[in-house]
């Protein structure tokens, strides 16, 4: 009888593996394809077994070389992962590591902001049709790193060596990991890289409509759930229905309406059309994780003398942080993946244009170079898969609208 | 109020004024940005007018409406639409649910291959749809017949053939998706008492019965609302048909709904009857929505129960 059980258990984990080999070849065949040269590509077999090369990811730099201070930041890149990674396995406790793990922390972020503070000296802005202006970039992230190291380093000095403060210690060394793969982004379009321009776009108003989105949507989703609201559950529908829309449907007005005010093809009005887009589901999402908050904090901080919105942004917004990041990081993949909007409200070529039109619209010319779109399309996968990863014990309530919680 | 709490009014807004201050600026972005279009548009479909043409609407009274409904073609569109709905998120549900059952047991690695496993499901349907035409052709190195190759006299061409290229644009539909139904099945098997199990075993109960009595009434609620999510996305499918099939084609062998429409108002700028058949779909979507959302809260009230 165990026997039987075991051999059952075994079967089905086989089962598993046969499942899961599946469902990732598309994805490692994607990954595959962009390693291979074109004459592995072309062969009248898929050929498994093959010599790796780059020459596909170079066709997506730019034609006049890579600018040197890509390197810079690259290096930058993996020292924040590196550092990251070795304070998060050498866990040693006690004041001495709390204060060089900030002091480090502090370092390493005005490392990166002076290379910043070089490249936007450095750079010279191309004279290309793609209009970038490198320096103005590198001023926004400039200011979007000390923005973001400001709110996530912990600065008061009381109840400083608690398990979250260390965790927000080690968030900041990631900090410039993730703002130097932007900077590469922005180096490279300003190098010429027409693939590097698109993605930078998507960046932009990815990043943009998420902040919206997410800031939007947790004010109203506070409202939802503390205060009584007439015609609560009809206006919670109407939201949501807004969401439940076809983006083609929508988009026909949009297009009308952009093109008589000029915004067709800008950064600001896909930012605006996203976010109406995702504040919807933010507000659903968040509304769950308000909810899950107990009332009686919110209670005991009022009859302390706070204002209702002291309390939103004291008690509430600290309780609340997974929640918004979750929430931050769907919308962001949502306006990441988003197809129907940039398609028409865009122009091929053009200066808002996000990368998923400009990815497939590869399909025009008679021979299709797969090398290259698989790199393409790796290169634009890869941050959704490690975001799926970060994310996985949220993807429920994510895909319900935090209906379903788990 | 006011006199229990004289303090609070000179500090900051009042509740009222910052339930309205929280609330308003999403109400105001989502008439702006949806309600006041879709009224534009519901304008627009009661007129002759092309987007591409200077000239100005024209009313025309319920002429593209009256002339939509009697074009069989348009019906043509909706029954490509369910046929490819009905394919689709049948076999969503199955292999969906199917691997749900396979992976609702502990063993090693288990959050590591669940989220394997969803990946597909996150990623761009329109740039992993492009791909998929790389794996799905039929000339050079498609990788599916490649290893379909031993069952078959000759290569099948998945998205040149009319007859089978809406079984390209299911499959990788199914691909993306089937996810989904696991996800939200593993969620309701998960959530199934032990002890009941334990209790049919002592009562001897056979492994169907279990199935039969115990887990579908338990998880069904769930997949029920995972089923009308994916119909209501299924039925607004735009971006694989778009890229995979070259908008619909061979021929319109799948040309969706929506791709009909994209192609009508963007392709040919007939503006006006655009926005009636728009309207038309709309009034679907809503209905259906409206279903799925009245589920959604009770599973919702069911959850917060327990």
């Amino acid at each position: 009888m165990r026997n039987r059980k075991n051999f059952v258990h075994y079967l089905i984990l086989a089962f598993i593996a046969v499942a899961v080999i599946i469902y990732i070849t598309p994805i490692y065949w994607i990954l595959a394809t962009s390693l291979k040269t074109l004459s592995d590509i072309t062969t009248k077999l898929p050929k498994f077994v093959f010599d790796v090369s780059l020459e596909n990811y170079q066709k997506l730099m730019p034609s006049e070389g890579v600018p040197d201070v890509t390197y810079l930041f690259l290096g930058e890149v993996f020292v924040g992962l590196l550092l990251f990674g070795f304070f998060s396995l050498f866990n040693v406790r006690g004041l001495p590591r709390a204060l060089s793990l900030r002091n480090i922390g502090l370092i390493w972020n005005s490392v990166f902001i002076l290379t910043c503070l070089y490249s936007f000296l450095v750079l010279q802005p191309l004279q290309s049709r793609l209009q970038t202006d490198a320096r103005f970039n590198f001023l926004l992230l400039l200011v979007c790193t000390i923005i973001a190291y400001l709110l996530i380093a912990p600065w008061r000095r009381t109840g400083g060596l608690t398990s979250q403060t260390t965790k927000r210690q080690r968030l900041t060394f990631v900090l410039p990991s993730v703002f130097g793969t932007i900077a590469i982004c922005v180096v490279l379009a300003n190098g010429g890289s027409k693939y590097f321009y698109q993605l930078l776009n998507s960046i932009i108003i990815g990043g943009g409509s998420t902040i919206l989105a997410v800031g939007l949507g947790t004010l109203a989703a506070y409202a939802f759930s503390r205060f009584d609201i007439a015609g609560k559950d009809d206006l919670l529908f109407f939201i949501l229905s807004t969401r439940m829309l076809p983006p083609v449907v929508v988009v026909i007005p949009i297009y009308l309406m952009y093109s008589a005010l000029g915004l067709r093809d800008t950064h600001f009005g896909l930012i605006l059309l996203y976010t109406t887009f995702n504040v919807s589901f933010a507000v659903w999402l968040m509304k769950g994780f308000i909810d899950e908050i107990p009332k009686e904090y919110e209670d005991a901080a009022l009859v302390d003398g706070y204002s209702r919105f002291q309390t939103f942004l004291k008690v509430i917004l600290p309780q609340s942080v997974t929640g918004i990041a979750a929430t931050a990081v769907f919308c962001l993949i949502t306006a990441w993946n988003e197809f129907a909007f940039a398609l028409v409200l865009t122009e091929v070529g053009g200066r808002a244009v996000t990368a998923p039109p400009s990815i497939t619209s590869a399909t025009g010319s008679t021979g299709m170079d797969w090398g290259k779109i698989a790199a393409g399309t790796f290169v634009f996968l890869l941050p959704v898969a490690i975001f799926t990863f970060l994310m996985r014990s949220h993807l429920l309530r994510g895909v319900t609208f935090g209906a379903v919680k788990k | 109020m006011q006199i229990n709490h004289p303090h609070r009014m000179s500090r900051g807004m009042s509740d009222y004024q910052l339930k309205m201050a929280f609330i308003m600026p999403t109400m105001i972005l989502l008439i702006l940005m949806n309600i006041f279009p879709l009224l534009w548009s519901l304008y627009l479909s009661f007129h002759r007018y092309k987007a591409s043409m200077p000239a100005a609407p024209r009313f025309i009274g319920v002429r593209n409406y009256s002339r939509l409904l009697a074009d069989p073609e348009i019906w043509g569109y909706f029954q490509t639409t369910a046929y490819f709905v009905i394919l689709a998120v049948a076999a969503q549900f199955f292999i969906g649910f199917g691997l749900a059952l396979l992976l609702n047991r502990d063993f090693r690695y288990k959050g590591f291959v669940t989220t394997l496993l969803l990946l597909p499901m996150m990623l761009s349907p329109v740039v992993v749809g492009l791909f998929w035409r790389f794996i799905l052709s039929s000339d050079n190195a498609g990788l599916l017949n490649f290893f379909l190759s031993p069952f078959l006299k000759s290569p099948i061409g998945w998205t040149t053939n009319p007859k089978v290229a809406m079984l390209a644009v299911v499959i990788v539909d199914t691909w993306m998706w089937s996810p989904f139904m696991m996800l939200i099945a593993l969620a309701g098997l998960s959530a199934v008492p032990k002890f009941l199990y334990e209790a049919a075993d002592v009562d001897r109960a056979s492994a169907w019965f279990k199935f039969r009595w115990i887990t579908l009434p338990l998880v069904s609620p769930l997949l029920l609302i995972a089923l009308l999510f994916r119909t209501m996305d299924a039925f607004k499918m735009f971006d694989i048909v778009y890229v995979l099939t070259r908008e619909g084609g061979p021929g319109t062998a799948t040309e969706t709904v929506s791709m009909n429409l994209y192609k009508l108002a963007f392709r040919n700028y007939n503006t006006g009857k655009a926005c009636a058949m728009a309207y038309i779909l709309l009034i679907i979507i809503v209905a259906l929505s409206n279903i799925y959302v009245k589920y959604l809260n009770r599973v919702k009230g069911d959850t917060q129960e327990t």
